[in-house]
């Protein structure tokens, strides 16, 4: 197909066409950067969390009245809870991963270190680690003998007495690389601050911090041996198996209830639902940029097909002369084909840099990575498929202008 | 502009002859626009004011007690302060109003039969604090200075909660069980959810669902043993529970203070630089005073509770906007720009070059109203819709209110008009003579 014609034709309709590529242009940085942003939210709700989302539970009371002994009054929950039929485990934790709020605590190498190394969320309670089905992949689990009460363990940091303190913690293999790159872990001491300190006994595969708004530190996560009471923020986590958990749940609150007609309890939910609601703001974001997307696809195409329509309407008799000159259909219907392309190509490069100037920009102000290189091809793909779907309906009209239109007068 | 009636008339015809392409332009303007406002009205909600007459005459002062500010990036002390220094504040009392806030989660029992004890969120305050941010009250007041003092067991309910155990009855002087002690109800007001919940940033981030359910005497609610939300600590309270966390240097009160004039600003900062400087000397703050006292506005901006997302949306959605209009820009020159012929033989029966304009800029216009009417039912779907699937934090917020209606039509029609601007100037400049020869 020669070229030529086509570029003196587009000449004489500058605006026009600059107007049709400035907006493919547009729309190809625009859709790039979305893509984009789309991307990175989907990677962000896929973020693995280390336990078994689909297997547990979690109940969460707050205790009207401060009445008798909160560390009895947590085993006489645990005892009830187990007994409900279909539980297979149970556990009581401080936090629960992708919960929101959380506990953190600052992590130090040396215990006279000025500024701290990193900061990790601590979990708290008993039978975490088999109940929430974290994987362990050296060292052991935290056993009886290292549990101590929080009253405690909070004396001894005041009296100075160690001894009352924990001694052992686990951490996730994403801290334990962080803390000692290529270096075994077990047996390491870290200090939460310059007294205490936990000797390292096991390494977790994964487990997600309750606030995991950074990817970079989701996983610097510790599971301390402290022994807690019944308290407001306190959550019982279940685990059952997935076809059990409606039933599981009910019966439990049932069961809780029945020891306590006066509790409340302020959270209900399955491990599906706290995912979904961790991650809502991003699933709304995605779902706005796949909307918008899909608008100014539609917007661009339609414009696409109104300024060829008008174009070949406009051309009418040239058509026509062309065709009664001997050219084919095929000839006609590859010109549109070819202009569109040519307008589409040149709007496509003028929208990589624009896509670059956009990505520079949300670089610099709301601290998104660089834009990866392989979305600039599929910019350009898109726009380009779309331009041709777009022009074939008007130009099947222009191929099917007759030669007889040449000669007649207007 | 006695033609004006002609114009209209001309515009009307030419739009109907090509009646594919007009509505190409009315629905590629409405998709622009609605998108645009859609996304607007929730930016604008989330950050918007959200006590515009006060907003510059409330101060959050804020305290740099463990060098916190030399960790981070951008040296910006905490958002809240430690129950020392709160108290300190309060006792000192050197602004016209203040308040210590901080949110309280007690169980409360109703009366009525049939109704469930249940925990209410509500906020331990001071009796100065309904003044200071125009509480609206349905019935009684708030509490005085001397409740505050003396802990008193008085509470002030949110309407929502009046209406649960008290049937939205008038219950000023009732008596209500919280956490099994009984309060009397001072006063009842009315829906009170400002966003951003300016009066605690620290727990809430900024957005809420509801409102505070119930208010009571922040002394009150120490002496009660209602423990707080969000609790920020360099090092762990040295003693258990709540009363351990009072003793502790760890953060979780939210101070909101009003200040009317420069003088009493600029006062204000001095009396918190002193307080700092002697609080450094007596060993408990480990920096020297790096302190802020910013009114609201520039606390909520400080803080960047408007999140980036909503930003970022309102941007694309923007970009859409710009194509759309583009889009209509190359449409209307490719129509007007056929239409010499007919300019020709106008202006060769003496036509001014103004009336082509009028003409065309009427006709552009019209594309734009109605592009504006079908942009407005989208806006409208649009802001009904984004609480069903979209950003359900804020959604809420969104809402459709006659100044965004007459904004969304003012928007597509100035946008039309600009649009329809260069090909008018084409169209009229057509030399009649010459375009007459060539047809």
């Amino acid at each position: 197909m020669d070229i030529l014609p086509i570029l003196s034709t587009l000449r004489r309709h500058k605006l026009t066409a600059g107007l049709l590529v400035m907006q493919i242009a547009l729309t190809c940085a625009i859709v790039c950067n979305a893509v984009f942003l789309i991307g990175q939210r989907l990677q962000r709700m896929d973020m693995p969390s280390g336990v078994a989302e689909h297997e547990l539970l979690q109940i969460q009371v707050a205790d009207v009245v401060n009445s008798g002994n909160p560390y009895a009054r947590v085993q006489e929950d645990l005892a009830l809870l187990r007994q409900v039929p279909g539980v297979q485990s149970v556990a009581f934790s401080n936090q629960v991963p992708f919960g929101g709020s959380s506990s953190n605590g600052n992590v130090l190498l040396d215990p006279n270190q000025p500024q701290r190394t990193l900061n990790a969320t601590t979990y708290f309670g008993q039978n975490l680690v088999p109940t929430m089905g974290v994987q362990l992949v050296a060292g052991r689990d935290l056993r009886d003998e290292d549990f101590v009460d929080v009253d405690t363990a909070l004396k001894g940091l005041k009296t100075g007495d160690t001894k009352s303190l924990p001694h052992v913690t686990l951490i996730t293999r994403g801290m334990a690389e962080r803390l000692w790159p290529g270096q075994n872990p077990l047996g390491r001491l870290i200090y939460l601050t310059p007294t205490v300190g936990l000797r390292v006994v096991g390494v977790m595969a994964s487990l997600v911090r309750p606030n995991a708004y950074d990817a970079a530190t989701a996983q610097y996560t510790m599971v301390i041996p402290l022994r807690m009471g019944a308290d407001r923020g306190m959550s019982y986590v279940i685990r059952a198996r997935p076809q059990d958990r409606t039933r599981v749940l009910a019966a439990a609150l049932a069961a809780l209830r029945k020891a306590d007609s006066q509790r409340i309890v302020t959270t209900r939910r399955s491990f599906d639902e706290v995912r979904r609601h961790f991650f809502r703001d991003d699933r709304a974001m995605a779902g706005i940029l796949v909307g918008v997307i899909t608008a100014l696809l539609v917007v661009t195409a339609l414009g696409i097909v109104g300024l060829a329509s008008f174009w070949v309407a406009q051309r009418r008799r040239t058509i026509g002369v062309r065709r009664a000159l001997g050219a084919t259909r095929a000839n006609i219907l590859h010109y549109f084909q070819t202009e569109n392309f040519l307008l589409a190509s040149i709007g496509i490069a003028l929208g990589m840099v624009l896509a670059y100037g956009i990505n520079l920009f949300l670089m610099r102000h709301y601290e998104l990575p660089r834009l990866p290189a392989i979305y600039f091809p599929v910019g350009a793909v898109a726009l380009w498929l779309i331009g041709q779907l777009a022009v074939l309906g008007p130009a099947l009209r222009a191929a099917a202008v007759p030669p007889v239109v040449a000669t007649r007068s207007v | 502009m006695r033609h004006f009636p002609y114009y209209l008339q001309l515009a009307w015809r030419s739009l109907w002859r090509s009646p594919g392409l007009t509505m190409l332009m009315v629905v590629t303007i409405g998709f622009g626009v609605g998108a645009c406002m859609t996304t607007w009205s929730v930016f604008q909600a989330a950050s918007g004011d959200p006590i515009p007459d006060k907003s510059a005459r409330l101060f959050v002062p804020q305290m740099d007690i463990w060098r916190s500010a030399a960790r981070s990036a951008d040296g910006e002390p905490l958002d809240a302060l430690t129950y020392t220094d709160a108290v300190a504040l309060m006792r000192d009392h050197r602004a016209v109003r203040q308040s210590a806030v901080y949110p309280i989660a007690p169980s409360v029992f109703p009366d009525r039969a049939g109704q469930h004890p249940a925990t209410v969120g509500g906020y331990a305050v001071s009796g100065e604090f309904f003044p200071m941010v125009d509480m609206p009250f349905l019935y009684g007041q708030g509490w005085n200075a001397a409740d505050d003092a003396a802990a008193a067991p008085v509470v002030v309910l949110g309407r929502a909660l009046n209406d649960k155990v008290f049937g939205g009855v008038n219950s000023v002087g009732r008596s209500l069980d919280i956490g099994g002690r009984d309060y009397r109800v001072v006063g009842v007001v009315d829906d009170w959810n400002p966003q951003p919940a300016f009066y605690d940033v620290f727990d809430t981030g900024g957005y809420t669902h509801e409102g505070p359910a119930l208010f009571m005497p922040f002394t009150r609610a120490i002496a009660a043993n209602l423990a707080n939300g969000r609790t920020a600590c360099d090092l762990e309270p040295s003693a258990p529970g709540f009363p351990g966390l009072q003793q502790s240097d760890c953060a979780w009160i939210t101070y909101l203070a009003e200040l009317d004039t420069p003088a009493q600003v600029q006062a204000y900062r001095v009396y918190l630089d002193a307080y700092a400087a002697a609080q450094r000397r007596a060993g408990r703050f480990l920096g020297p005073p790096n302190n802020r006292l910013r009114d609201l506005p520039a606390f909520l901006d400080a803080e960047r509770v408007v999140p980036g997302d909503t930003r970022v949306s309102f941007l694309v959605a923007l970009g859409l906007l710009l194509v759309c209009l583009i889009n209509t820009v190359g449409l209307l020159l490719a129509k007007f720009l056929r239409r010499s012929g007919e300019i020709g033989v106008r202006r060769a029966l003496g036509a001014a070059r103004s009336a082509i304009y009028a003409q065309f800029i009427i006709e552009s216009a019209m594309v734009g109203l109605a592009g504006g009417a079908f942009g407005l039912l989208l806006t409208g779907l649009g802001v009904l819709g984004i609480g069903a699937v979209l950003q359900p934090r804020l959604a809420a917020l969104a809402r459709l209110d006659g100044r965004l209606l007459l904004a969304t039509l003012a928007v597509a029609v100035l946008c039309t008009v600009l649009a329809g601007l260069y090909p008018s100037f084409r169209a009229a400049r057509v030399q009649p003579a010459w375009q007459l020869k060539s047809d």
